[in-house]
Formats: C-alpha cells, structure tokens, sequence
C-alpha cells in the first residue's frame, strides 16, 4: 500500500514540478527556477537524511558534513582545472559515502543522545577542517569558477540545471523507496523499532545500519554537489551544525519515514524563510514558534496532516 | 464611439509623452545581514541608506525609487540566492550592500554577470580589485589589506620592534597578517591564530606576556574583539603593551567594551570627525534620526547610495544607458562623507587612510579620533591585476 | 615553555573548566531526570547575562544585579519549562532537539528586540578588577580567581544538594527511575520544574559570571552550548560527577591545546607546517577527545546508574 501511495504522490508531484520551468517562463518570473531547485537540492539532502533517521531511527545531527564534502568533491577538482561533471559527481558521491562509512563505523556503537553528539562531533572537526583548507579559500570559501560539464547537457542553462536536478531527485526517491521496501529495508526498520528482536532472529543490525548510513551519506554528497553548482560557490559553511539542524528539521516538518515529507518540509520551510525575512527583520521570532508547533501538535509532520490519521509505518 | 476612440487616443498620447519620466521608477536591492548576532552591522546599514534616500528626498537622480532590502544571514548560498530573486523577481537596477567577502565572491559575478551593477559597500575581496574586476562592479568602501597595510606602515614609521601579531584562524585573519606584513619589516615575535568564534582568550593572553613583546597588532572583528579587549585589560596589559588593531576597534563595539578600549589605536580611511560638509552633515542627522554614532560600514552604504544617484542623474534617468553611468561613476562625482576621491582602474577608491584613537570625549562618551593621515591618496596592491583600461 | 608558564596556562584551564562545569551541571541533571535534551540551554545563559546586566545598571552595583538576576532566571527557566518543554519529556531526542533549536531562535530575536542586536556594555566590579599575584611576575586576574572560588562552591554545594539533602535523593530517585518514584507518590511535575528551574539558574548564574569577560550580545549561549555538550557527552549524561571531570578535562584540554599545541608540534615536525596545523588542530581537538573517549567507552566517563 505504502509503495502504491509513494508511486503516485511522486508522480504527481515530479510532474507538478516539472511544469515550474514553463510555468515560471509564462509569468516571466524566471526566479522562481533557481528558487525551485535550491528547494529540491535541500529536498534531496533531506530526503537522504530521512533513510537513516525516519527509517533507520539514527538522529544523525551531522549531516551537513556530507553536504560540504560533495560540495568540495566539485569545487577541488574544479579548482585544479578538472570540470568534468562525472568526475565530480562521482568524486562527491564516493568520497561522502567514505567519510559516512568511517564516522558511522564508529558512531553507530553509540546510540540515543551519544549518536547524536558523535555525529556533530565529526561534522565540526569536518567543519574545523574546511576552515583551515587555506589552498581553498579556508573560511571564506571559494568560487567554483563554471558549473560542472556533462557533454552536451550545458547546466549554465537554468531549465536544464532544473531538470537534472528533478531527474535525480526523483530516481534517488525512487531508488530510496526501494531500499526501505526491501529485504534489507526491513532489517533497518526491525532494528529501529526493536534491535534486540532483530539480533535475535539472526540479523547483525550493525552491517545493515552501516550501509544505510553510507547510502545516506552518499546521497548527501550528491546534494552537496548540486549545491556547489546553484551556488557556484562553496564555504565551509555548508557543514555548520546549524546547517545539519535546518536539513533535520526538514524532515520533521515534512514527516519523518516517509521519503516525500521531507521533500515537502524543504520546500515549505525554504518558502517560509523567504517569505518571512522579505517581511521582517526578526523573522526568527515567527520562524522559533512555528518549530516548536510542528514538534509538538503536528507529531508527524505536513505529510501527516496531509495524509490523514494513518500509522506511521514502519 | 467616437468619444470613447478620443478619449482612448488623448490618453495613449499623454501616456507616450509622460512615459521617460513616469515609466521609470529606480530599483535598488540591498543585500546585507539583518538577522542572529551579525544584524548589528547590517542595521547601521539599512538606517544608512535610509538617511541617504531622505537627503535625496526620496529620488535617485529626480526618479522614484524602490528599494528591496536581502538577509543574507552571512551565508554566501542565500546571497547568492537573494541576488538571483532580486535580479529576476524585483528586476533592479542595482544591487548594493554586502558585508562578507564570501557573499560578496559569491553575489557579484551573478549580478554583474546579469549586465546589472553590484556597489559594494562594505567587502573588498582581492579577487575583486585584481582578476575578477569588472566595469559594472564598483565599491565605496576599501579593499580588505588596506586597512592593515597603513597600520602597518605605521608601526613601521614608529620604528616599533618585536611585534606580537594576532588573529582568528580563517581567510581575513590571514589576510590581515600578511596584509600588516607587507608593510611591517621589523621584527615580529610571535604570530598566533586562534579560532574562529573563540570566547576565551586568557590561554592566549599569557603566552602573550611570556612572549614580552614592544607592541601587539590584532585583528579582531566584532563579540571577538569586545572579549579580547576586555580580557586584555583585564590581565593588566593595556598600559603596559600599546595595542594597535585594525577592524576591531568602532562605533559598533566601543559601547560595549567602554574604557577597555582607551587608548587603542586603528587604521580607517573614514571617522566620524573628518571635518567636510558631507561628513558632518551625515554624523549630525544619524545621531538625530537613530540616537546613536554611526559607523563606518553605515558611511559606505550612505556614499554607494549616492554614488548611484550621481550615475543616475548624469545620464539624466536615462537607466538603459549603462556606459555612461559608468562613465558617470569613474568620476565619483559626489558629495562623499570621507571627502573627494578618485577611483582607480579596478573601481576602488584611491583615498587616504588615517590613524585614529579611541578617547573619551567630554560628555564622557567613547570615541574614535582621527591623529594622523598615514596614507594619501592610497591605491590597493591588486589594481595592477585587474585588465580593465579606461 | 617555562614552568611557570605551564602553571598559568593550568589555572586557566581549570577556570575554564568551571566556567563550562556551571553550564553543565544544569544540562546533565534535566538530561538525567527529565531525559531532556535542552539545546536552549544556552539561552538561559544568555537571558542570565542580560538580567544581571540590566539589574546592575538599575541597581548600580554587580552583586545586587547578580542576586535579583539569579531567581529572575530561575522564573524564565520555570515558565519555559511549564508552557514548552514540560510535554517533552516522553518524546523522543529528535523532537527534544528541534523544538528546543526553535526556542534558541525565539529567545535570540527576543533579545534583540528588546537590547538591540548589538552588544551591550558589561564591566568587572571594581571589587574584583585587580589583580593576584600567584607566583612572582604572573599577576592572575582578581575576577578570574573568583570564579575559579565560586566554581568550587557550587559544585560542592551541590554534591551536598544532591548526596545529603531529600530533594537530592528524589532527583537521584528520578534519574534511575521515573515512573517508580511517580508511583511512590512523590509529585514528580513538581520534581522536574523544581530541576528545571535549578538547572536554568546556574546557567543564568554561569551567564552572568560570563557578563564581564565574555560579549553580551544575542547568539553568546550557542558559542559555549556545543563545548557544553562535548563536556556532559564525556562525562557521561546524568551524572554530576561526570560534569565535574568533563568539564575540567575539556577545559585544560582545550587552553593546554590552545597554548602549547603549536610549540610541541614544532618539535616534531617543520615550523611553517606546525603553524599550520597547529591552530587547526587545537580547533579540533575538542571534539577528537569526545569521539575517542565515546569510542572507547559509548557511554561516557560516568555512566549514570540505572541506566541503559
């Protein structure tokens, strides 16, 4: 049922965001394409962190450090002359998936509230890193002189930018769904809801945990990538653990093991700061209260409400 | 019928010949940080350009304006972002402020890149006034190693010796040693960078004594400076080792640190005290207006306004005729608080830079007090890089 | 590198460590009874820092400021655990985590609005404004000695509070059994604002030890807050004694690294790279602690007793 309900809304949506690009050119609102795709570049990021925190019950509060590390995997090549997009890409991909293999080898012997501080431990030494990268600009960062190159796809062009974006977000979400269903998907799940039942039954939770951790990591790399290229620039600033909160609350607004709340909840809460900051300068003073809201009466989240009172699965 | 086909035709001629002057209304975006701990600076900034608008009377060069202003929240991501809203939402003719070099590295290429004008008023990345100049990119404020250069250059000039050099661990921190450096040959006995955001410095401040220096130069902005001051007092220094400082030291910070500050010496190419019209005639109505000293990150967004409306009312509104706004521009034709200046190839101002010292003054308010021109008509050591003629 | 040197540097670091133990010791005991993660921590050392100022100003005098900032703090830390926090306790970290990160931005614009986003202005007391002379040619500031002294009390006040008194029983009661001691008929809401409300009062306490060394100004709880963490994270969550040793280990850690990092680096291996990495590294070095001691021991130094 879960699979049928995800196939659909991710029809849908791609398709409704597919038509922002024409939409936007209509208007003669041509913002509203880098607006959209900074929305789903988040969406992705959390959407990623929604596998192992929604689905695998690891509140990692570091994964702003995969971000940067995606976004280095571009700028540093890049940098040195080399703007072939499969090489970043695949550099973002692989390096991140490292770095989360590492930190969670180690992290994941932790759990509850040490899980947490583990993981924003390794971002801020991650974070500290970044800053003393003088070759790379250290704290100031530095300009990622073009957008990465894919042969004849030219990302300079913010329709086809927007579309690659949509393509991979749509396919990791698709790639995701499958992962949660699968074999392998019910092990995380099992050992979130009950490790010592999943242990007993003959499963090691710690390898499939271990992946999921590596896969999540990997997919934040990407993100991290695509960040660099809206950007078209990088700072160690994507990996401040203030970062890693906002891609967490994403999830949680959007609703938490659920793969498409947190696509939601980055395009809402990204609305909602634009929205607010052009009204007020204490936009924070509204933006603190709604936090709190959402974690207490909305428990599961805009999907939640949007869905109606159905079990969380899982 | 008939009637209606007049009425139609009076009103599209009385619209066509009112349309350059009615048409038209002057937008400006103004990127700066308005929000979390940084919005101090932004604030100043904002009230700035306020005061400018209302000098003008609300006109840029006699046009209507619109001004959008942006939270950057010191991230280079969501300037970039807010240039891009701004350029393609708001369609503004210029987009001015930025405090951060980062945000600025990331902002201007976006807008100048769109054929829009950036006038930076606050970060002066070396990137900017050497490689990456460009003719659409102007600034009024400096570029980043002046500042240190001419402390340097003093520190010279007194012919102090065994120097202990200090500043956060990060691209600026660096930036302001090397920039002192480039100046300063005499001998420096310790350099230290500590990191960035960091509270304590009583670690530091031992190694310090330890180290007996003549004289210390640090580089300190914003809650990290207001703590190293005070810690330094604290630890019986100031009196003992003279302290000079550059960004560290202004009329944002010296309310809260007060007498820690007296005596500290800066470097600055403005202050509230310059004695020329425009100057006095800003610091009297800001005090006015916002009860309290201005600052000089309020003093660059007050010239970048005034600056565009030069450009604008030299090209008579004529906002499509970009070339001669820059041309406009180059002759900084304009009433600005630090006085007449040039500007060089790169489009920053060659200007003077002073020495100043924190006083208090009779009512017993705190001060910065200009003592001694250390540069005149100072260029910045990247212009040479920049392969824009004119 | 002289031995006298090596002595300052150690004084300070245990200044330091006070400093953080202050903050800790609220934060480890709403963690151990209520299991609440309090990000907003922070901010009541903020509002403490903003209160002892402001009474100072009104009052004209540091002490007066100090003693009417404490119990304000308190009424602040009672009524955000009452109308906020109090339907925390049973979720999850995670929901802990982010609505707390929601009240960290609340209290910052608050602030601002009502003090201006610049910082404001703090002074030593007279009082306190000399200096010590701890050993010939080092004069130790006055003020700093005093919180090392103030420190120490509290953390002695507060074994007693805790090892001697009923209320200390019933927080150590609370910490390894929550639905027991409910069940005993101790009333334990009651219990947690009672915490709450000492826990947000030495953070108001360490906030306003903080005034006058530190840059009052919004966003000040948040630059300590995550070096609070790594310490009750070390120390093991729950457990005062644990906070005592983090905060104490991080603190020497911490300025020891700051000090004598670069020079010892500079023995091993070239100047130009000691430099380098040194100021890097002492950055770090925090947080490479916590990961090495949490991989050794998961759950910190002190593991509470009771639980799992």
């Amino acid at each position: 049922m879960a699979r049928g309900r995800r196939a659909l809304v991710l029809g849908v949506g791609g398709l409704a965001l597919a038509l922002v690009p024409p939409l936007a050119a209509a208007l003669n609102q041509p913002f509203y394409v880098d607006l959209f795709r900074r929305m789903m570049i988040f969406a992705l990021a959390a959407a990623s962190l929604d596998l192992i925190l929604g689905y695998g019950g690891m509140v990692s509060f570091g994964h702003a450090a995969y971000l940067g590390i995606g976004a280095y995997a571009v700028g540093i090549p890049a940098f040195h002359g080399v703007d072939n997009g499969f090489v970043q890409w695949g550099l973002a991909i692989v390096a991140s998936g490292l770095a989360a293999l590492v930190i969670g080898a180690i992290s994941i012997r932790t759990s509850g509230v040490y899980f947490i501080m583990i993981t924003l431990a390794f971002a801020q030494m991650l974070y500290y890193l970044g800053i003393s990268l003088e070759t790379y600009g250290g704290d100031n960062g530095m300009r990622l002189a073009r957008r990465s190159l894919f042969g004849p796809v030219d990302l300079t062009n913010p329709a086809v930018f927007y579309y690659v974006v949509l393509v991979i977000l749509v396919l990791c979400l698709v790639v995701g769904g499958h992962v949660v269903d699968s074999r392998f998907g019910m092990v995380i799940r099992a050992a979130r809801s009950n490790e010592p039942r999943a242990r007993a039954i003959g499963f090691s939770p710690f390898r499939y945990k271990l992946a999921a951790f590596t896969i999540a990591g990997s997919m934040g790399g990407l993100a991290g990538a695509l960040l660099a290229n809206q950007t078209e620039y990088l700072t160690p600033d994507f990996m401040h653990w203030t970062r890693s909160g906002e891609i967490m609350f994403m999830v949680i607004l959007g609703g938490m093991g659920t793969l498409i709340g947190p696509v939601v909840g980055a395009i809402v809460l990204l609305l909602l700061e634009d929205v607010l900051s052009a009204l007020t300068a204490h936009w924070q003073i509204v933006l603190g209260p709604i936090l709190i809201t959402v974690v207490l009466f909305a428990r599961r989240g805009l999907h939640g409400l949007l869905a109606g009172a159905r079990p969380r699965d899982g | 019928m008939h009637t209606i086909t007049r009425a139609v035709l009076v009103g599209l001629l009385s619209a066509l010949a009112a349309a350059p002057a009615a048409a038209e209304t002057v937008k400006i975006g103004f990127i700066t940080t308005l929000s979390g701990p940084q919005g101090a600076i932004g604030e100043h900034m904002k009230s700035s350009v306020e005061l400018a608008l209302d000098h003008l009377g609300r006109k840029i060069g006699g046009l209507d304006v619109e001004i959008v202003y942006g939270d950057d929240q010191v991230k280079p991501d969501v300037g970039k972002q807010l240039a891009d809203e701004m350029l393609k939402k708001h369609r503004v003719h210029f987009v001015a402020g930025v405090i951060w070099s980062n945000v600025m590295l990331a902002v201007a290429p976006t807008v100048t890149g769109a054929g829009t004008f950036m006038i930076g008023t606050n970060a002066g990345p070396h990137e900017l006034a050497g490689k990456m100049c460009h003719e659409l990119f102007f600034t009024t404020s400096w570029q980043n190693d002046q500042t240190p250069e001419a402390m340097g250059k003093y520190m010279q000039d007194q012919n102090l010796t065994d120097v202990y050099a200090m500043a956060p661990n990060y691209a600026a921190g660096k930036d302001m040693i090397s920039g002192f450096k480039r100046y300063f040959k005499n001998k420096v006995v310790g350099e230290v960078f500590t990191k960035l955001g960091q509270q304590d410095y009583q670690a530091e401040i031992s190694q310090l004594r330890a180290a007996n220096p003549k004289a210390v130069f640090v580089f300190y902005p914003g809650g990290m400076g207001i703590q190293f001051l005070k810690q330094y007092e604290q630890a019986g220094l100031r009196g003992q080792i003279p302290l000079y400082s550059v960004y560290t030291v202004d009329e944002i910070s010296l309310p809260a640190v007060k007498g820690a500050a007296l005596g500290q010496f800066e470097t600055r190419y403005w202050s509230p005290d310059l004695k020329n019209e425009a100057n006095q005639k800003y610091v009297a109505d800001f005090r006015k207006k916002y009860g309290k000293a201005p600052v000089f990150y309020g003093a660059q967004s007050y010239d970048g306004i005034m600056l565009i409306d030069s450009a604008v009312r030299a090209v008579k509104g004529d906002l499509t005729n970009k070339k001669g706004m820059i041309a406009a521009m180059r002759q900084a034709d304009y009433k600005s608080t630090r006085g007449p200046y040039k500007y060089n190839v790169n489009h920053f101002p060659i200007q003077n830079f002073y020495l100043l010292k924190a006083v208090q003054a009779a009512d017993g308010e705190f001060a910065m007090q200009i003592q001694k021109t250390v540069f005149e008509n100072y260029k910045d050591s990247y212009a040479a890089e920049c392969p824009m003629k004119w | 590198m002289n031995a006298a040197l090596v002595l300052e540097q150690t004084l300070n670091g245990l200044q330091y460590g006070v400093m953080l133990f202050l903050m800790a010791a609220g934060l480890t005991l709403v963690f151990g009874i209520m299991n609440l993660v309090n990000l907003a921590h922070g901010s009541l050392y903020m509002v403490g820092a903003y209160l002892a100022t402001a009474f100072a100003h009104w009052t004209g005098s540091f002490f007066l400021g100090a003693v009417l900032a404490l119990p304000a703090t308190l009424l602040v830390g009672v009524g955000v655990e009452v109308i906020a926090l109090r339907t925390l306790y049973e979720r999850d970290h995670l929901d802990q985590v982010l609505a707390t990160f929601g009240l960290i931005l609340f209290f910052n614009e608050l602030i601002a609005i009502l003090w201006g986003r610049a910082a404001i202005y703090t002074s030593v007391p007279p009082l306190l404004g000399g200096h010590l002379r701890v050993l010939p040619g080092v004069p130790y500031p006055t003020y700093r000695a005093a919180i090392i002294v103030v420190g120490v009390a509290v953390a002695i006040l507060l074994w007693v509070l805790v090892t001697r008194t009923r209320l200390g029983m019933l927080i150590r009661a609370g910490a390894s059994n929550r639905t027991m001691v409910g069940a005993l008929g101790v009333n334990i809401r009651l219990l947690d604002t009672l915490v709450f409300g000492l826990g947000a009062a030495l953070a108001g306490l360490a906030g306003l030890i903080a005034g006058p060394i530190y840059s009052v100004q919004p966003g000040m709880g948040e630059e300590i807050l995550i070096q609070v963490f790594v310490v009750i994270v070390i120390g093991g969550i729950g457990s005062i004694r644990g906070a005592v040793v983090g905060a104490v280990v991080v603190g020497m850690v911490d300025t020891l690294g700051r000090a004598f990092l670069k020079p010892v680096l500079s023995t091993v291996v070239s100047a130009p790279a000691a430099d380098k990495a040194g100021p890097a590294l002492a950055s770090m070095l925090i947080y490479l602690l916590m990961a090495a001691v949490l991989f050794f021991r998961p759950e910190g130094l002190f593991p509470a007793r009771g639980r799992s």
